[in-house]
């Protein structure tokens, strides 16, 4: 038991703290507030504490808990909120109202509830570590695989099935030692030590996420890891919460971490109601929301991060590809600050500390696509997207810098785009995916064997547009060939009505692949026609004014299950104006 | 609780900042009152506190301050206000004291300034619409009840008068719901706050309004306060009393310099151009305190000014405050060079919550396509303002002309307005469709056709509209 000696914001040091060990977690005051140790200096402890530390007064006790900062897995983590320490955010509203008061203490899983456990493994195996004890059905969608906890490996000795709390025991185990363990549907997991997995290898399947701009040109890869700088109202929220929503990973674990209220509100309220558009289940069934508004406690806000992608890992753990979105890194790393000039640290770069490079690698490190333990050898994979607020928009800054380094998708988000009402306001020629390479089999070998030579022709074109641009910002659209005038034509359409997307509209929200094929293809051939017409002889005016067009710009608002009828029914259309167009030239030539 | 003691142990004192020893045990942000050797009392706040020692930070200067007869008492709680319904109607100071030589207010609760943070499973989305009479505000970038909206600004522009001119017109239409303002003045001139006083009194905003003043010349560490005062005060009239209640704080940059001086007179390890590391969320704190609480009738929403140094917008205090705020409204030189009133850009301009609070039921079917339609035809028509530029407007082809005239006709007809004049949503719109019917009507791809011939016809030539028909 520790004393109080010194209270400066949320950084407080601790006297006669002997014993006590780095990152443990304390409780402060008499009010026993949740903080965690970040500094030892003989008997001293300098303690970041989660809660206001307003009336806080030396010479209060500080209890040392003897555990690093921690999660709760198991059972009834799906469909939760939690605050950045995974305290659930609706029981602390049933404690303490719509304000949120200090010194609340709850368990991140309802302890009260009876979870159906059946059992897979028999007793009298031999069971490593990750091997399968049996299977809680956790949701409609969800399989929950209840896994031997590390360290409690050994022979089984006895596994029940039936109805159990997360704190029941459910079996034993034998260990090497001799020693006999309790197996229990929940466990424990230090947040700062990323769970153990048997190896790493490349991911080869992209995480498909029904945005046009994304999965086209610069796809993600289930394992991999993406950035979206951008300054304010460029759209990072929208785009984080578009993949949250659509993209197919089976599990997602959505960080707000030192955002809006209203905006988090706003998830929390959606999110119940949202459909799954592959399970047609509510979106909430696979959903982890963990939310630490920007004037909660920053030191929580620190730790908010770590406890959502512990979360991710255990779901990983079982097999599934958990796809993980942060919003925003640039708050996780601003509270680094913080923390660091309370501590009196040497800052590096403005004002962050020297350590800032070393934790973002360290947290995009936990991503990847794994062989998990376990004798089954299942495959796992997080994704992590994680969005960085540059200050103006700057991206020079460190926290988007370090964050590129170690991502390979950059999402580029462009103000200018956004302020045109370009949405998705993602740059299409400043953004880039090292992933494009080794998707291209699986996109040959699922959508379309022509997917790399269109998604290549299509962004030639949007780059010649650029280069044309500059010419026409000089001497006007009218100086140039009819030829490059119709590229101008094509990459209006490929902006307008292929890259743009609106999160809002039913149909438009989502486009699969396939579609997106058949979209980009019509796009690509009208080019085509039309440089051969032009090639015949026909006026350009005449080209733009084909009623087509029309349908291809309405394209994106054609149900899915429709599109291979109505591609069929475009490509026809297209090919009797366009042949009317040239049957008209040659007879006037 | 220990009796209060008055302590004479003053060590050293630094700016706002005095050092006091020899203390007990004292509690973090507690509330301190100073007596100096000239009897003059003062408040503060301790900052830091650790076994028999305090750094106190003095609201007010430090002038008259010894380490020898001065004497410091801990009051053994965080800083509260007094607050009551009373209130409306009232000016204060900067500290919560009456301004105005009323009464004193009788408290009817004591509430902590500093608040607690809104748990976000306990808010409800905002969406309701709040009339600001305003049409590049109602129309282009509609606020809506429980938002934070501030106005990005320059020095020399004419950011107080859209203030009063929000603080007078703001309501909330088809409901009876009780309105209030709470204007915090952070730091701004006597002439400033003789301005605002006067308007308020003469068009008789104050009634509803509760006006909180803290000048230029007063101490920069009140500023820290003032805002919180408001806030709190908001929160009572809102979740307590069930009124809309609608904040507005002027200016915000006032604040942060007075963040950035204690934060250089604690010697902390400064952040981005000097201002503290923790300045996100240190705004945060102000900011967040807006929104729709369910179970409760009453909202607060914000509306904050703030003067973009050098008229940069990446400069720390807009760009952290866009971080945080729900869009912005972005006032222009270029405009009020040009003679419009209110100097409203548009184009970087954004409300966040705006689908929210429009469309059927709150403000008009049409609204989002006609503010899509007029935001794509403005930043067209601004767009062929610079190319015409470089090839002359005989080069432009007819229609673009058209985008020309429009873009032109936006600004001297939609976005102008008098400072007194109050547009209704509906005459705002149809404003729109009116600019909008010198585009033949295939141009207007952003508005569906329903809402074409139901608003949009009546303002087109006739003759006109009959080709259309055909």
């Amino acid at each position: 038991m520790g004393v109080l000696e010194k209270i400066s914001g949320p950084v407080v040091v601790a006297g006669e703290m002997r014993g006590a060990k780095m990152y443990d977690v304390v409780k402060v005051g008499e009010e026993k507030l949740i903080g965690e140790i970040i500094k030892l200096q003989g008997d001293t402890a300098t303690i970041q504490v989660y809660e206001d530390t307003s009336g806080l007064k030396p010479g209060e006790p500080v209890e040392n808990t003897d555990e690093p900062l921690s999660v709760e897995l198991g059972p009834g983590l799906l469909q939760s909120i939690y605050d950045g320490i995974q305290r659930p955010l609706e029981v602390i509203m049933n404690e303490s109202g719509s304000f949120i008061r200090r010194g609340i203490v709850t368990n991140a899983l309802d302890r009260k509830k009876l979870w159906e456990f059946v059992p897979v493994a028999k007793p009298g195996a031999e069971l490593e570590a990750g091997d399968l004890l049996g299977t809680v059905q956790e949701t409609d969608v969800t399989l929950h695989k209840i896994l031997v906890p590390k360290g409690s490996e050994g022979e089984l000795l006895d596994l029940k099935g039936g109805k159990f709390k997360v704190t029941d025991v459910i079996g034993v185990t034998r260990g090497k030692d001799g020693k006999k363990r309790e197996l229990r549907l929940m466990q424990r997991w230090e947040v700062r030590r990323p769970r153990p997995y048997a190896e790493k290898f490349p991911p080869d399947t992209p995480l498909v996420t029904g945005q046009r701009i994304l999965d086209t040109f610069f796809p993600l890869a289930k394992g991999g890891t993406a950035a979206i700088p951008g300054p304010f109202g460029s759209g990072k929220t929208v785009t984080q919460q578009a993949l949250a929503k659509w993209s197919d990973a089976q599990i997602v674990v959505y960080i707000g971490c030192g955002e809006r209220g209203n905006e988090m509100c706003e998830v929390l309220t959606e999110f119940p109601h949202l459909e799954d558009p592959r399970t047609k289940k509510p979106l909430m069934q696979r959903t982890v929301l963990i939310a630490n508004t920007s004037n909660m406690p920053v030191a929580a806000r620190e730790a908010s991060v770590y406890t959502g992608i512990t979360i991710a890992e255990y779901y990983r753990d079982m097999g599934y590809d958990v796809a993980l979105m942060a919003d925003s890194t640039s708050r996780w790393a601003e509270a680094m600050r913080e923390i660091s000039g309370r501590l009196e640290e040497m800052p590096g770069e403005e004002g962050y500390p020297a350590y800032l490079a070393h934790r973002l690698a360290e947290f995009y490190e936990r991503a990847g696509r794994v062989i998990c333990l376990g004798k089954d050898k299942r495959v796992g994979s997080i994704s992590v997207i994680g969005a960085v607020s540059p200050p103006g928009g700057d991206i020079s800054e460190p926290v988007s810098q370090n964050t590129l380094r170690v991502t390979k998708v950059f999402w580029a988000l462009d103000a200018s785009l956004a302020h045109r009402r370009h949405f998705p306001a993602i740059h299409w020629l400043r953004s880039y995916s090292l992933y494009t390479g080794t998707l291209n089999d699986w996109y040959s070998k699922n959508i379309s064997p022509e997917w790399a030579a269109m998604r290549n022709k299509a962004m030639a074109l949007l780059q010649k547009e650029a280069e044309l641009q500059e010419v026409v910002q000089l001497v006007g659209p009218d100086a140039l060939p009819e030829k490059e005038r119709a590229i101008l034509v094509t990459t209006r359409m490929l902006r307008e009505d292929y890259l743009q997307q609106s999160a809002f509209h039913e149909i438009d929200a989502y486009a699969s692949v396939k579609k997106q094929n058949e979209m980009l293809k019509m796009i690509l051939r009208f080019y085509d026609k039309a440089a051969e017409a032009i090639d015949e002889g026909v006026q350009l005016r005449r080209v733009q004014e084909l009623p087509v067009l029309n349908s291809i710009a309405r394209m994106k608002e054609v149900p899915e299950p429709e599109i291979p009828k109505k591609a069929d029914a475009m490509n026809r259309e297209m090919d009797a104006q366009f042949e009317s167009l040239l049957k008209e030239a040659r007879r006037s030539g | 609780m220990a009796a209060k003691k008055d302590y004479q142990t003053v060590t050293q004192v630094a700016g706002p900042l005095v050092f006091v020893e020899g203390v007990g045990n004292i509690g973090y942000n507690e509330l301190v009152e100073i007596t100096l050797p000239s009897g003059e009392r003062k408040k503060g706040q301790v900052l830091e506190t650790s076994k028999g020692r305090a750094v106190i930070q003095i609201f007010g200067v430090t002038a008259g301050l010894d380490a020898d007869k001065t004497s410091v008492r801990f009051l053994g709680e965080t800083m509260r206000l007094k607050v009551s319904e009373d209130m409306l109607g009232r000016v204060f100071n900067g500290l919560g004291e009456p301004r105005d030589r009323g009464p004193a207010i009788i408290a009817e609760d004591r509430l902590d300034i500093l608040g607690a943070a809104i748990n976000p499973f306990a808010r409800s989305p905002p969406r309701d619409f709040i009339q600001t009479g305003i049409s590049t505000i109602d129309g282009m970038n509609t606020l809506v009840r429980g938002q934070k909206l501030p106005i990005f600004s320059g020095s020399g522009l004419p950011h107080n008068d859209i203030a009063v001119q929000i603080a007078r017109q703001a309501k909330v239409i088809g409901t009876e719901e009780p309105f209030a303002v709470v204007f915090a003045a952070v730091g701004i001139t006597h002439e400033e706050a003789g301005f605002f006083m006067r308007d308020f009194e003469k068009t008789g905003a104050l009634e509803r309004a509760v006006l909180f003043l803290n000048l230029a010349d007063d101490p920069s560490v009140e500023r820290i306060i003032t805002p919180r005062l408001a806030l709190t005060t908001a929160e009572y009239l809102a979740y307590e009393k069930d009124m809309q209640v609608l904040v507005i704080i002027t200016d915000m940059t006032n604040y942060c310099e007075a963040l950035r001086e204690i934060a250089a007179a604690r010697s902390e390890v400064p952040g981005r151009r000097g201002y503290p590391g923790y300045m996100y969320t240190d705004l945060s704190t102000i900011y967040e305190r807006a929104g729709v609480i369910k179970g409760k009738k009453g909202t607060v929403t914000q509306f904050s000014i703030l003067s973009m140094p050098g008229d940069d917008i990446t400069h720390p205090i807009p760009d952290l405050t866009g971080y945080i705020t729900e869009g912005q409204i972005v006032v222009s030189r270029d405009l009020h060079r040009k003679g419009i009133y209110p100097p409203i850009d548009v184009l970087p301009s954004l409300s966040r919550l705006m689908n929210a609070g429009i469309g059927k039921g709150k403000t008009r079917e049409d609204h989002r396509g006609v503010a899509d339609q007029l935001y794509a035809c403005y930043a067209e028509g601004r767009d062929l303002r610079s190319l015409s530029a470089v090839v002359g407007e005989e080069a432009l082809t007819d229609i673009d002309k058209t985008y020309l005239k429009i873009a032109d006709a936006f600004e001297q007809r939609f976005i102008t307005q008098g400072r007194y004049e109050d547009r209704g949503i509906e005459g705002t719109l149809d404003l729109g469709w009116e600019l909008l019917s010198a585009l033949p009507e295939t141009e207007l791809k952003g508005v569906k056709r329903d809402y074409i011939e139901k608003y949009g016809r009546r303002f087109r030539k006739p003759e006109e509209a009959k080709q259309e028909r055909e």
